[in-house]
């Protein structure tokens, strides 16, 4: 009898601490819109995603700028990490000798752990002046910005891609060698094909990364509001639109970075949820 | 030996080691062109090792090494400049459990000759259409192409594995137990099938299933471990003879099912 009590005692304790998990995430969602939703309200959705003019001070509140900062330099460090992670991926995947193996896993996984802040400074003191001496202007710019975030977001992809196509039949690959495929050709239409989903989960996971990627990006973007005309421009993200002014934002300011937040916030699980509905798909 | 026939493969004096293990030794025979030549043996013998040398399918395993001869038409199969992919295209492979590919029944078919090199349509059509009748798949799934092929059933997706092995138009098929995931209604018609496509190709099977090897072989290779644990080839003969009469006391044993 006590034994039984004291089962369901313990299942209530875990239950009770995998639900504070859960509430962290309903409860930040939850002040996150309360505090932004009026401002919403008031200047408009339309006029506030699609405003050019972000200038609280005067009560102009457009973060137009800003999204397409945050898709430019998303995008470019996309075009930057996506082919190097997938290459990457099946080079250990395919390619790599077991030892070299044991020295590339562990080295990928440290360039995760690398905090933001040191990639951010590295983009200032290495990056940015390379830009500004290579192509001229002040170095601050998307370009910058891409390419420290296709560097940050490589870990993501390569493991995630990597351990797609390692979880994949050894009969696959068997099967096609055996009807006379070339290695590469069985890796380009057989076990690609065949890892898909998990490939594109791991690129979703990184996108989402460089979206939500804050230090970096006020590091070496330069933060202009405006709409840049090249990659050699300097935009302000979403985030660091946030991190920037959330220290001085008082009122109507602070009601709009943390509207600010929600359209992030949007944008994260969009992202995110495309990446578990497309891994369940597999599963099944 | 009943009818002789012209080897379509030779081995002489072959050898295989993984690493410092010494898995096959001095396998000397010639496969008969166009007749099913079954390879048996108690678990552990090497004789999916043996098939696989054939078309070296044993790369992909670092550790192996081969020592003696292995010849296709007189052609080495592990010489200097013979390229391992043109091996391949000739000595197709079916395997134990059907491994369709996660593509469309179409897909699959045409996986091998594309890769070759066939481009037009019409052709890639024509070869699906071909190789799916010589696997009595077509009416089956002539409607359902472009459905994704591990819908289908166990028995039909290792026809379709046989298809597809077909596409590339190959002179020798490899079957490594292919039957033994398979319920006895698709086992017949895989044997049947075996026994067509042996008037046009040379088939060598590995089998456990002793009355298979009865009903369908010509020939019959009887492998065993040795005493230091090589595997070797025991018997080879008329697989009549053999079951009839073997002639070595450890394939009578086998046979008669004393041991395996």
């Amino acid at each position: 009898m006590m034994k039984k009590i004291r089962e369901k005692l313990s299942g209530g304790v875990f239950f009770t601490l995998a639900l504070s998990t859960i509430s962290a995430l309903v409860i930040i969602t939850v002040f996150i819109f309360v505090s932004g939703m009026p401002l919403i309200a008031e200047v408009g959705l339309f006029s506030f995603t699609f405003g050019m003019n972000w200038s609280p001070g005067q009560g102009q509140f457009g973060i137009f700028p800003m999204i397409v900062g945050t898709v430019s330099v998303t995008l470019g460090a996309a075009l930057i990490g996506i082919p190097v992670g997938i290459c990457c991926s099946i080079f250990m995947a395919e390619f790599a000798p077991a030892p070299m193996r044991t020295v590339f896993r562990p080295a990928i996984q440290l360039l995760a752990g690398i905090p933001s802040v040191v990639y951010g400074f590295w983009g200032m003191i290495f990056i940015v002046p390379a830009i500004s001496n290579h192509f001229g202007g002040l170095g601050m710019s998307i370009l910058a910005g891409s390419v420290v975030l296709g560097i940050m977001i490589l870990p993501t992809i390569i493991s995630i891609s990597e351990v797609s196509i390692i979880a994949q039949p050894r009969t696959y690959k068997e099967g096609a060698l055996a009807l006379g495929m070339t290695h590469w050709q069985t890796i380009l239409r057989v076990q690609l094909p065949a890892a898909k989903s998990g490939i594109v989960a791991g690129v979703i996971l990184g996108i989402g990364r460089a979206v939500g990627e804050t230090m970096v990006v006020i590091m070496v973007l330069g933060n202009a509001v405006a709409l840049p005309e090249s990659i050699l421009d300097s935009v302000r993200t979403l985030t660091t639109n946030i991190g920037i002014e959330m220290s001085y934002a008082s009122g109507q300011h602070q009601q709009a970075l943390f509207a600010t937040g929600i359209v992030l916030f949007v944008i994260i699980m969009i992202l995110n949820i495309t990446a578990q509905i497309i891994t369940r798909k597999k599963v099944k | 030996m009943g009818k002789s026939r012209k080897s379509k493969i030779k081995t002489k004096d072959l050898n295989l080691y993984y690493g410092s293990f010494h898995a096959l030794g001095d396998i000397t025979a010639g496969i008969p062109e166009k007749a099913i030549t079954a390879i048996i043996g108690p678990s552990g013998c090497g004789k999916s090792s043996l098939l696989r040398l054939f078309n070296r399918m044993n790369d992909l395993i670092p550790s192996a090494r081969i020592e003696g001869e292995a010849f296709l038409d007189k052609k080495p199969i592990y010489g200097k400049n013979t390229y391992v992919v043109d091996v391949r295209k000739k000595i197709g492979m079916v395997f134990q459990k059907p491994n369709v590919f996660p593509v469309s029944i179409y897909e699959n078919i045409i996986m091998g000759p594309k890769s070759h090199g066939t481009k037009s349509r019409e052709k890639l059509a024509e070869i699906t259409e071909t190789c799916l009748t010589q696997v009595a798949l077509w009416d089956e799934v002539k409607d359902i192409l472009k459905k994704p092929a591990q819908e289908l059933s166990a028995g039909a997706q290792q026809r379709l594995c046989i298809a597809r092995a077909l596409a590339v138009n190959p002179e020798v098929i490899l079957m490594d137990e292919s039957c033994s995931a398979l319920d006895p209604e698709s086992t017949m018609k895989i044997e049947g099938l075996m026994l067509e496509l042996a008037k046009k190709y040379t088939i060598i099977i590995v089998t456990h299933n002793m009355e298979q090897a009865i009903r369908v072989s010509d020939m019959s290779m009887f492998m065993m471990i040795d005493d230091k644990k090589i595997g070797r080839l025991v018997e080879y003969s008329a697989t009549s003879l053999m079951f009839s009469n073997p002639k070595d006391k450890r394939t009578e044993d086998y046979i008669t099912g004393r041991f395996g």
